[in-house]
C-alpha cells in the first residue's frame, strides 16, 4: 500500500479515538461540575489540561466555564483536538484513503460527519450535552464496529489499529498525569467523599468504574486505580493493553513484509517494561515522571512507524 | 414568431402514444403509486450524500461538496439503436486516434490541405513534445466520451468528443446501482443491459497497452490532483473498482527510468498511469513549472517507452472545438468511409462569411468559446436577454477566432419526475468508449438532464442532473 494512504488510515483512526476519548472527558468534567459546584472551575481548567488545550483555550480569553468549556472542546475549529476538528479530520483522511476502505467504513464515517455537522451547527448547551455526548460515542462506535466487521484482517487494518492505540495510549496517559496528584499515597487513609468523586471522575473518563468493580471490591483505592490504567492488561485502555496490541499489529506488518524494523523493538519494549513493573515501584519513581516518560516514548514509536513506514516522502 | 413544433420526446409519442423503448417502464410507472415515488427520491438523495458521491463547484465556497440531482425516470434506448450508435462510434473514435498519430507524425491531413495548418500547430492543445512518440499499440485516447444529441427518430448528431480525461462514469455506474436498489422489481422485468463490469473493461483497457519496459503482468495506477478537485470521488471510485491504486503527484518519483510510487515496502514501479490531471501539469519539467501536481521527469519516461501514460498528452487537439467542424473531413480521410453520425451543422466565426451570418442570426444561434467546457462563457441565443447578445456581439466582434457557431438544436426530451407528475426536459449522452487494440464500448452512458423547463444546458455546474441510462435486450 502507498505509504500516503498508511499514513492517512493512522490518522483517520486518531482522529476518530480523540473524538471519543474528548467526550468522554467531557463527561467526567460535566459530573464533576455537578458535584462540586463550589469549584467547577478548577474542574473545567483540569479538563481543559488534560485535552492539551490551555493554549488555545486562554487564546479565547473565556472564563472555565462549563458553558466556554464544552463549547471549546466540541466545537471550536481552531481547537486541534475538538470533537469537530477531529471529526472532520477524520472524514477528510478517510476521502483521502477511499480506496482503502470498505464501503462500509466509509459511509459509517461519512454519515458520523453529516450528522455531527448538523448536531454541532450551533453551541450545545448544557442540558444538551448528554445527549450530544451520546451520539459522539456512538458515531464512534458505528465507524470501528464497521472496521471490525467488514474490513480485511491485512496491513491496512493493522495501521488502523496502530493508530487507535498510539492515540489511546496518549489520551489514558494524559488523564492520569493531570490527576495523579489525587492519586498520591500520601496518606493511607479511606478516601474522603470529596477523593472519591475525583477517582470515579477518573475512571469514568476511560469508562472504566464498572470494570473496576468487576476486578477489585467496590472501594475506590488510588494505588488501584493506578495499576488497571498503566498495568492491567484485560483493561481496554490501560497502558500496557495499548502497547501490546501496537506490538501485535506491527508483527503482523512485520510477518507480511517479511521485514522488522527498529519499530518493533521499540513497541516490544514498551511492553516488557511495563509488564515487569509493579504500581509501587512506579508510585516510587514518581507517577508524574513515569508517565511523561510514557508519553515520550509513544511519541517516538508513533514517530519511528511513520519514518519506517514511509508515510511521508 | 412562430409556435415551434414540440421537440422529440423519447418516451411519449402525442397525447397516448408511448415509443417501444418505453413501454414496458411505461405500464410499470402508471401503476406505481405517485406518493411511493416520490418518496423513494427523497431516498436516493440520502444514498449519494452517505455514500459521498459529490462534485465541487469552482467558485462556489458555500456549497462546497454538492451532490448532482438525480431523475428516477431512466433514459431508455432500443438495442437497434445503440447497434447504430455504436458502429458511428467506434468510426468517429478510431478515426480521432489516426488523426492524432498523423499529426504527431507526418502530419498527411494538413499536406492535403483538408485542415487549416495553423489551426493545429498554433493551436495551444496541439504539444510539439509528442512529436514523433508513438505511444503502446498508437492509442492516444484510451478513454473517450462522446457527447451525443438527439433531434428526431433517427437523428443522432455528435455535439463534442471529449478525448482527454471525460468524468462522469462514476455517475453512470452508480445511477445504476441506485436504481437497481430503489426499483429491483424493474430490473427483473425488463431486460436492461449491465454496465457495472466498466471498471473490469477498463482495467483491460489499460493492461492490454502496457510500455516496452514492462515485463509481467502491468501495475496500474490512476493518478488524481487530490481531494480537493471537483472530480475526486470518481478518481477514487476508479481506483477501488479496478484494485489499483490511487496516486497523488507526491507519491511519485523517477527512479532508474521508472516512474515509482511510495508504498510502505519501498518504490514500486508503476507500468501504466490513468491519469486524470490535467497536460499541463503533468511534468513540471515538460509543461507548467510551477505545477505541484504532477510528477517532475515523468515525460521523458513517458517517451523512453517506461510508463504508458492513459490518455496520452496532446490529445486535446482532436477534441478542439475549433477542429470539431472538421470532423466529417477527419473520419473520411482516415476511414475512406462516409461518417456514421453527422456533426452538428458549425459556422467558423474566423471565417468571414460564416461571421457575417453568425453575427446577422445571433439570437437563434449557440455561440461558444473555441476553449471553453463546461457550459461556461457560451451563449444560448433564443433564451439570452438583448442586453446578453449585444454584449457577446462585441466579443465576438473583437475575437472572432475564439468562436463557432451552432443552429440552436431542438435537443429530444425525455420526462423526469416532478411533484405534478412526468414532465419533458432536455437531454444528452455521454457513452464511455475504451480503446486498446479494440474499440470497447459499455452498453449505456450518461445521460444529463436539463432540470429547468426549458433549458438546453445539461452541465451540473448549471443546474444539469442526471439519469440511468438503460440499453435494452433485443
Amino acid at each position: 500500500m502507498l505509504g500516503r494512504t498508511a499514513n492517512g488510515i493512522y490518522w483517520m483512526f486518531r482522529a476518530v479515538e480523540r473524538s471519543e476519548n474528548t467526550a468522554r472527558l467531557l463527561e467526567a468534567g460535566l459530573r464533576m461540575s455537578l458535584t462540586r459546584s463550589k469549584d467547577a472551575a478548577s474542574e473545567w481548567s483540569s479538563v481543559i489540561e488534560t485535552a492539551a488545550g490551555r493554549f488555545a483555550f486562554e487564546k479565547r480569553g473565556d472564563p472555565y466555564t462549563a458553558q466556554h468549556v464544552i463549547d471549546f472542546l466540541l466545537r471550536d475549529k481552531n481547537n486541534p483536538s475538538s470533537v469537530m476538528t477531529m471529526i472532520d479530520s477524520a472524514r477528510t483522511n478517510a476521502r483521502m484513503v477511499r480506496t482503502a476502505l470498505t464501503r462500509e467504513v466509509w459511509e459509517a464515517t461519512n454519515e458520523s460527519w453529516l450528522r455531527l455537522k448538523d448536531a454541532l451547527a450551533k453551541p450545545v448547551r448544557e442540558a444538551e450535552l448528554p445527549k450530544a455526548l451520546e451520539m459522539i460515542r456512538r458515531q464512534s462506535g458505528v465507524i470501528r464496529g464497521a472496521l471490525h466487521g467488514t474490513m480485511l484482517r491485512n496491513e491496512i487494518y493493522n495501521f488502523a489499529r496502530i493508530g487507535t492505540f498510539i492515540e489511546r495510549g496518549d489520551n489514558t496517559a494524559r488523564i492520569l498525569d493531570v490527576k495523579y496528584y489525587v492519586l498520591l499515597p500520601t496518606a493511607q487513609h479511606v478516601g474522603s467523599s470529596l477523593d472519591n468523586v475525583q477517582w470515579e471522575s477518573i475512571l469514568r473518563s476511560v469508562s472504566a468504574h464498572s470494570s473496576y468493580r468487576y476486578i477489585y471490591d467496590a472501594n475506590y483505592a488510588p494505588a488501584q486505580i493506578a495499576e488497571m490504567l498503566i498495568l492491567e492488561p484485560r483493561m481496554p485502555r490501560s497502558l500496557a493493553f495499548c502497547c501490546a496490541k501496537i506490538t501485535d499489529n506491527l508483527n503482523h506488518l512485520a510477518g507480511e513484509y517479511g521485514e522488522r524494523n527498529s519499530c518493533h523493538v521499540l513497541a516490544e519494549g514498551m511492553v516488557q517494561r511495563l509488564r515487569d513493573r509493579t504500581v509501587l515501584s512506579i508510585f516510587d519513581e514518581g507517577l508524574h515522571d513515569f508517565l511523561q516518560a510514557f508519553l515520550m516514548e509513544n511519541i517516538r514509536l508513533g514517530a519511528t512507524i511513520d519514518r519506517e513506514y514511509r508515510f511521508y516522502e | 414568431m412562430t409556435e415551434k413544433p414540440a421537440p422529440f420526446d423519447e418516451m411519449l409519442d402525442g397525447p397516448t402514444g408511448v415509443r417501444p423503448p418505453y413501454i414496458g417502464y411505461k405500464a410499470w410507472f402508471d401503476g406505481e403509486n405517485p406518493k411511493r415515488l416520490a418518496a423513494k427520491a427523497e431516498e436516493a438523495e440520502t444514498v449519494f450524500r452517505r455514500t459521498g458521491i459529490t462534485f465541487a463547484v469552482y467558485g462556489d465556497a458555500e456549497a462546497a461538496e454538492r451532490i448532482i440531482p438525480f431523475d428516477m425516470v431512466p433514459r431508455i434506448i432500443s438495442g437497434t439503436e445503440w447497434t447504430k450508435l455504436t458502429r458511428g462510434i467506434e468510426q468517429r473514435v478510431r478515426a480521432i486516434n489516426a488523426f492524432l498519430f498523423d499529426i504527431y507524425h507526418r502530419q498527411e491531413i494538413l499536406r492535403a490541405g483538408r485542415i487549416p495548418h495553423h489551426l493545429v500547430t498554433e493551436n495551444s492543445a496541439f504539444i510539439p513534445q509528442m512529436i514523433g512518440m508513438t505511444p503502446p499499440g498508437n492509442v492516444y485516447t484510451h478513454i473517450v466520451g462522446v457527447d451525443i444529441v438527439r433531434t428526431g427518430e433517427g437523428d443522432f448528431f455528435v455535439l463534442e468528443d471529449n478525448a482527454r480525461t471525460p468524468s462522469g462514469v462514476s455517475y453512470m455506474l452508480e445511477n445504476r446501482e441506485t436504481m437497481m436498489q430503489m426499483f429491483p422489481e424493474l430490473f427483473s422485468q425488463i431486460r436492461v443491459r449491465s454496465v457495472s463490469d466498466y471498471p473490469t473493461r477498463l482495467r483491460h483497457t489499460l493492461s492490454r497497452l502496457a510500455p516496452p519496459a514492462c515485463d509481467g503482468t502491468p501495475t496500474i495506477a490512476v493518478l488524481t490532483p487530490g481531494i480537493h478537485n471537483s472530480a475526486y470521488f470518481e478518481h477514487s471510485f476508479l481506483a477501488d473498482q479496478m484494485g489499483v491504486e490511487l496516486v497523488e503527484g507526491s507519491d511519485l518519483r523517477i527512479v532508474d527510468g521508472r516512474v515509482k510510487m511510495r508504498t510502505t515496502r519501498g518504490y514500486k514501479t508503476i507500468d501504466v498511469l490513468y491519469r486524470r490531471i490535467d497536460d499541463d501539469y503533468l511534468d513540471p519539467l515538460t509543461f507548467r513549472p510551477d505545477s505541484l501536481l504532477g510528477v517532475p521527469g515523468i515525460f521523458d519516461v513517458y517517451r523512453a517507452g517506461g510508463i504508458t501514460l492513459a490518455n496520452a498528452p496532446g490529445t486535446g487537439i482532436a477534441d478542439d472545438k475549433a477542429i470539431y467542424s472538421y470532423m466529417p473531413d477527419i473520419v473520411q480521410f482516415y476511414t475512406g468511409e462516409a461518417p456514421i453520425l453527422r456533426n452538428v451543422e458549425t459556422w467558423r466565426c474566423s471565417e468571414k462569411a460564416a461571421l457575417a451570418y453568425v453575427l446577422d442570426n445571433l439570437p437563434e444561434l449557440v455561440v461558444k468559446e473555441v476553449h471553453g467546457s463546461g457550459g461556461y462563457g457560451m451563449l444560448v441565443g433564443p433564451t439570452a436577454s438583448k442586453k446578453e447578445i449585444e454584449a457577446f456581439r462585441a466579443k465576438l466582434v473583437a475575437k472572432p477566432g475564439n468562436y463557432i457557431a451552432q443552429p440552436t438544436l431542438a435537443l429530444s426530451t425525455v420526462p423526469i419526475l416532478t411533484q405534478h407528475g412526468l414532465a419533458p426536459r432536455h437531454v444528452d449522452l455521454r457513452p464511455y468508449v475504451l480503446v486498446s487494440d479494440i474499440v470497447d464500448i459499455v452498453p449505456g452512458g450518461l445521460t444529463r438532464v436539463a432540470l429547468k423547463k426549458g433549458s438546453l444546458v445539461v452541465n451540473s455546474s448549471q443546474g444539469g442532473g442526471t439519469k440511468d441510462t438503460w440499453v435494452l435486450e433485443d
